[in-house]
């Protein structure tokens, strides 16, 4: 039986859903569903969102008809490859000083553990990028253990600044620009995820790794004026 | 010297707007652009503008705004709203151009837009557009992400917009006479995608309800008081897309529609979505009137989209020249306003 269902949302758009959970197992057929379905320049087809969970599709329909795209899309489900990551892998700096920190503290409290080790844990995983979404270029990175999973703020903050490293429930971020935020933050990233200047420029894509790398508040310093951005690792 | 307009008095929120920036939402770039894609292009179309320039989209009390170009040709519309050109600022008597027509504006006078009546938004293109610098293929502004448009944000009194032109073509004025932006009786939806997240009795009251647009509405969602929508499961949902119009309900019952500065992913379940054809009269609706709803099909939505469609396509073939109602009209614009130049007359 299909692990997924079709869905309009609208007269304009399909939604692929693979069901209410994060698995990265999940996320990479939605990113290689939206890839084949990219590489096959289907007419009518206007856009390609993968989320989390799901991928939508925008069309046309008085170029492609509903029934012909949930065709094409059982098919291209039907020999989808299995792969295992589809995505770049990227190094990206981040400090984990107190004065970029503001939640570590209240952090490693809730969680029952020393401030270092939070550090030590967030920075030791290998994150995957399940989609860029709520502001240009917030990627949502995952998964964090049980141990650091938290439930938001009560109160979001109404400014944060850019870089800041928030975590959330299974999930943590960078922001790329300054933003409401209702996070923990426990780091700061001096590394550029975002440039705006009217071209593709989130840095990061859904279906990539990323390894974060501790630097102290100098190096921090440093990066920051260097114009940091994150460093692709060849794999 | 740049040809500018001037903004004296920026009205409740005057941004720069065009069609938006599609193609970018795997990005996280929401897609913005006009509320009322139809009034929007029809504003283009009168002054000789591709349907996509980036015009002013002015919300609930209109601007004042001195022309700093050796003429600009405007057109406004959307709303039922009073537009005069006065000769300078302390003119006390200015003339009447109103909407759905094309007029020409000379250096130094000022353009006046009132409160809006019937409608959220009225749009007001210039000729050949604002010299601006798109971002993600667009100049619209999404004030959220500080991004297009002048610096990202509403304008504020002071703003000098740069002009392509530094005056008004030869082509002459135009009128459009049978624009239709009357609203729907009921917004038409497609049930879904998260229907199921709710209970029958809930998705029956989204059909047979009556719902208030709340006063904290804005250009990214439209936010609605009535009867509650009862969820069957849980409200929090792993985040999904979200395409316009979805209609999503969070925890309270009470519904918000996605407008066109929606955040490109969003964790509540979306229980129907207003079909495109809808999509630029909901743009209208403005703060406090009531609104329903009923369920269409795709095939039916396709039907209406298609006529949608054609109704865009035809406008330019719908315009006619420009000619003044009356004599006495003709005389007033001639003779009293020496400000206000318009092409029809000198023909």
């Amino acid at each position: 039986m299909a692990d997924y269902r079709v869905m309009s949302a609208g007269d304009t758009a399909l939604v692929v859903d693979f069901g209410n959970r994060i698995e990265q197992r999940i996320s990479e057929r939605v990113v290689a569903l939206g890839q084949s379905l990219s590489e096959q320049k289907i007419l009518g087809i206007s856009e390609i969102v993968p989320t989390i969970r799901s991928l939508i599709i925008y069309y046309e329909p008085l170029v492609a008809s509903t029934g012909t795209l949930q065709a094409l899309i059982d098919d291209t489900m039907a020999s989808l490859p299995v792969v295992e990551s589809s995505g770049r892998l990227w190094q990206v700096p981040v400090c984990y000083d107190p004065e970029l920190a503001p939640d570590l503290i209240y952090v490693a409290e809730a969680c029952s553990m020393p401030p270092a080790e939070v550090v030590e844990l967030h920075s030791s995983i290998k994150y995957h990028v399940y989609m860029l979404g709520f502001l240009p270029g917030l990627a949502y990175l995952g998964d964090l253990p049980d141990t650091l999973a938290l439930p938001r703020r009560e109160s979001p903050r109404l400014k944060v600044a850019a870089g800041s490293v928030g975590i959330g429930g299974k999930m943590t971020c960078i922001y790329p620009m300054e933003t409401p935020c209702g996070w923990h933050l426990i780091g700061q990233s001096p590394a550029a995820l975002w440039a705006q200047n009217g071209h593709a420029d989130a840095v990061l894509s859904a279906g990539d790794k990323v390894q974060l790398q501790p630097v102290s508040l100098r190096e921090f310093e440093q990066l920051r004026a260097n114009g940091s951005t994150p460093i692709p690792i060849l794999s | 010297m740049t040809a500018t307009l001037a903004i004296l008095e920026p009205g409740l929120q005057t941004t720069i707007q065009d069609l938006g920036r599609p193609g970018f939402q795997h990005l996280g770039v929401a897609v913005g652009g006009a509320l009322d894609p139809l009034s929007f292009r029809a504003a283009n179309i009168l002054v000789g503008n591709a349907p996509d320039v980036g015009a002013l989209e002015v919300a609930y009390i209109g601007p004042k705004i001195r022309v700093e170009a050796d003429s600009a040709r405007f057109a406004c519309v959307g709303a039922h709203v009073s537009v005069e050109v006065f000769p300078d600022e302390t003119a006390r008597t200015g003339t009447a151009v109103g909407t759905l027509r094309s007029f020409t504006a000379r250096r130094g006078d000022i353009l006046r837009i009132g409160v809006l009546q019937d409608s959220a938004v009225v749009y007001v293109a210039v000729e050949g557009g604002f010299a601006l610098q798109p971002v993600f293929g667009s100049v619209s502004t999404y004030i959220r992400g500080g991004m297009g448009g002048w610096h990202g944000r509403a304008l504020v009194a002071g703003d000098q917009l740069p002009l392509h032109r530094q005056a008004a073509s030869e082509r002459g004025e135009y009128e459009l006479s049978d624009l239709d932006l009357s609203l729907p009786p009921r917004f038409r939806v497609i049930v879904g995608p998260q229907s199921d997240y709710f209970s029958e009795a809930g998705l029956r009251q989204l059909f047979s309800a009556q719902y208030t647009v709340r006063p904290d509405s804005n250009r990214m969602g439209m936010r609605l008081s009535g009867p509650k929508l009862e969820h069957a499961q849980g409200f929090n949902i792993i985040s999904d897309a979200i395409a316009p119009g979805s209609i999503q309900v969070p925890g309270d019952g009470q519904p918000i529609i996605l407008m066109a500065d929606r955040q490109t992913t969003g964790g509540y379940p979306k229980i129907a979505t207003v079909i495109s054809a809808d999509i630029p009269a909901l743009g209208r609706v403005r703060l406090g009137s009531s609104i329903a709803f009923e369920e269409v099909t795709l095939e039916e939505a396709s039907r209406l989209r298609r006529l949608f469609l054609e109704e865009i396509d035809s406008i330019p073939r719908r315009l006619t020249p420009y000619t003044p109602g009356d004599m006495t009209s003709r005389l007033f614009g001639a003779n009293l306003i020496s400000g206000v130049v318009d092409a029809s007359l000198s023909a």
